[in-house]
């Protein structure tokens, strides 16, 4: 007996389960209501990530192209990967006179960053920020290296070195 | 013809690799099989494929740097793990959150929980072979997903807490999304029950399977849902209450079969105590700060300190060596998913190797959260 009530069992919560997933394929057929893929590579220029979200270290220029990094370093020190070099020299402030310390060179290595934010919580100055670019992808891992600080940039006045 | 056959052929048990490219095995786990014909004698595991010495790199890390480490243990309980070494820091420093802190982490817990146990519930059917399960509980994820990343800025590895407290405050939409996503989930739930959970085809490949009673249980050092399935008690959240678990209302789901399907039962029931935890606390987020302003440099007095949280999997442990210095002497983390693991060729003697399949399903291992 057991044989026939299995088989009448197996066939009932399968058309129950069937049910569940024939409702979801039709309602998504004609109204695409709950539909909830993306077309990726499609829809790329309309992607658009949320404020916080954690795509790259980026070295914040203002319109005038002036940055607020006066090469302190604390961000080298705070990472834990080593992702972050700062190159800083001094040169004497036309104001004061006194020796002024200057951004050269701040080189951010995305392929060794976890992106734990430990740099951006570091900075004194709030220079660096987060940037929601996600795509990463490059044929070649030297290419990943960049130079965070623009060319031609300065430091923002009112920021001391 | 019968005695032609013992005469001139015989049987013999043999080996079998599974893995550690196998999609069964959840990551790069190997198995090393000893078969008859096709049932299980014994059951080997093979580990260290992706050792990452964690353990190790946190000696060279100050203890702001080890808790990003921790998201990649277990992937999907890395809130869990981030507050681990919080709690750690912060008993060692006697320094006092807030109940909005407190709150905030209770609920982050939860959620990543959820969105964990959905995990496990969809690849637990397609390691049955229902693939629908997978996207269905993609679904739900997605939504959990989305509030992390609103709110904590990544999707996985959040890396929320920092010593002392949450990196930002929780964005304007968090309680709106919490909200939308408990109303989902509860109409949800119920038809997993229906799709999957009562199918009897799914039935008669999990009940009485895999069985393991509760004193091996107890021998093993099962914890989590896998112990709680053989009628352990064993929640860290009910015996140690951490952040806000003192004053929510749960039970401690037991179920006391010892098999996948109680296994089973234990998760999705866990399911239903998160959303009640989740539904206590989304209104009554109280005001606060957000963050406890702690030194630049933090160095723990000279001792040793454990701190132990709930995991998605079970008890995930945290032990640092202090002798003073701002790095750690010592750091060991205990993890669920490798005591768990163990149990695995006590669970499958005498079984099929389809049915590995769906116990080392329920057993729900994250590999790098055994290698670390």
């Amino acid at each position: 007996m057991s044989y026939f009530s299995d088989i009448i069992n197996g066939t009932k919560t399968l058309i129950t389960g069937m049910r569940i997933t024939g409702k979801y394929f039709f309602v998504n057929l004609f109204t695409r209501k709950d539909v909830i893929t993306q077309q990726y590579p499609d829809n790329i220029d309309t992607l658009k990530m949320f404020d916080r979200f954690r795509g790259e270290i980026t070295l914040y220029h203002n319109e005038n192209n002036e940055h607020k990094c006066d090469a302190c370093t604390l961000c080298v020190s705070a990472c834990p990967n080593g992702s972050l070099e700062v190159f800083g020299d001094k040169k004497p402030d036309p104001e004061t006179g006194k020796n002024k310390r200057y951004l050269v060179k701040h080189i951010y290595h995305l392929e060794m960053c976890t992106m734990c934010g430990l740099c951006i919580e570091a900075c004194p100055q709030d220079a660096l920020e987060w940037g929601q670019d996600y795509h990463h992808v490059q044929y070649d891992r030297s290419k990943l290296t960049k130079v965070l600080n623009k060319p031609g940039s300065k430091l923002m006045s009112g920021i001391k070195g | 013809m019968e005695e032609f056959l013992t005469d001139q052929l015989k049987t013999q048990e043999y080996f079998l690799n599974m893995g550690p490219q196998h999609p069964a095995t959840h990551g790069v786990l190997r198995l090393l099989l000893k078969l008859d014909g096709e049932i299980i004698r014994n059951v080997d595991m093979d580990l260290g494929f992706i050792h990452r010495s964690i353990e190790k790199m946190c000696e060279r890390n100050t203890y702001k740097q080890i808790i990003h480490l921790t998201d990649r243990l277990d992937y999907l309980s890395s809130h869990m793990n981030n507050e681990a070494v919080c709690l750690l820091v912060e008993k060692a420093l006697n320094i006092e959150v807030s109940d909005r802190i407190k709150v905030i982490r209770t609920m982050m817990d939860e959620l990543t929980r959820i969105s964990s146990h959905v995990l496990w519930w969809g690849v637990m059917g397609m390691d049955i072979g229902a693939l629908t399960t997978f996207m269905y509980g993609f679904r739900e994820r997605e939504m959990i997903n989305d509030i992390f990343e609103e709110t904590c800025g990544a999707r996985l590895t959040m890396n929320y807490n920092v010593i002392g407290g949450l990196r930002y405050d929780l964005h304007e939409n968090f309680v709106k999304r919490v909200k939308e996503f408990i109303k989902h989930f509860k109409k949800k739930l119920p038809e997993y029950d229906k799709l999957l959970t009562n199918n009897v085809i799914f039935r008669k490949r999990i009940e009485g399977v895999g069985y393991i009673s509760e004193k091996d249980a107890v021998a093993y050092g099962l914890n989590g849902p896998t112990a709680r399935g053989s009628g352990v008690s064993c929640d860290i959240r009910k015996i140690h209450p951490y952040s806000a678990y003192d004053r929510v209302d749960f039970e401690e789901v037991i179920f006391t079969e010892g098999d996948s399907y109680a296994r089973y039962k234990v998760r999705i029931q866990e399911m239903w105590q998160s959303l009640s935890i989740l539904e206590q606390l989304v209104d009554k987020i109280p005001e606060g700060e957000y963050r406890v302003k702690t030194k630049a440099v933090i160095k723990l007095p000279e001792g040793d300190y454990l701190q132990r949280v709930e995991a998605a999997r079970g008890d995930f442990g945290i032990f640092v060596k202090s002798t003073g210095q701002k790095f750690p002497y010592r750091v060991k983390f205990r993890s669920p998913g490798f005591a768990n693991l163990t149990a695995l060729n006590k669970m499958t003697q005498g079984l099929k190797i389809a049915d590995l399949v769906a116990v080392l399903s329920t057993i729900d291992i994250v590999v790098p959260d055994i290698d670390r």
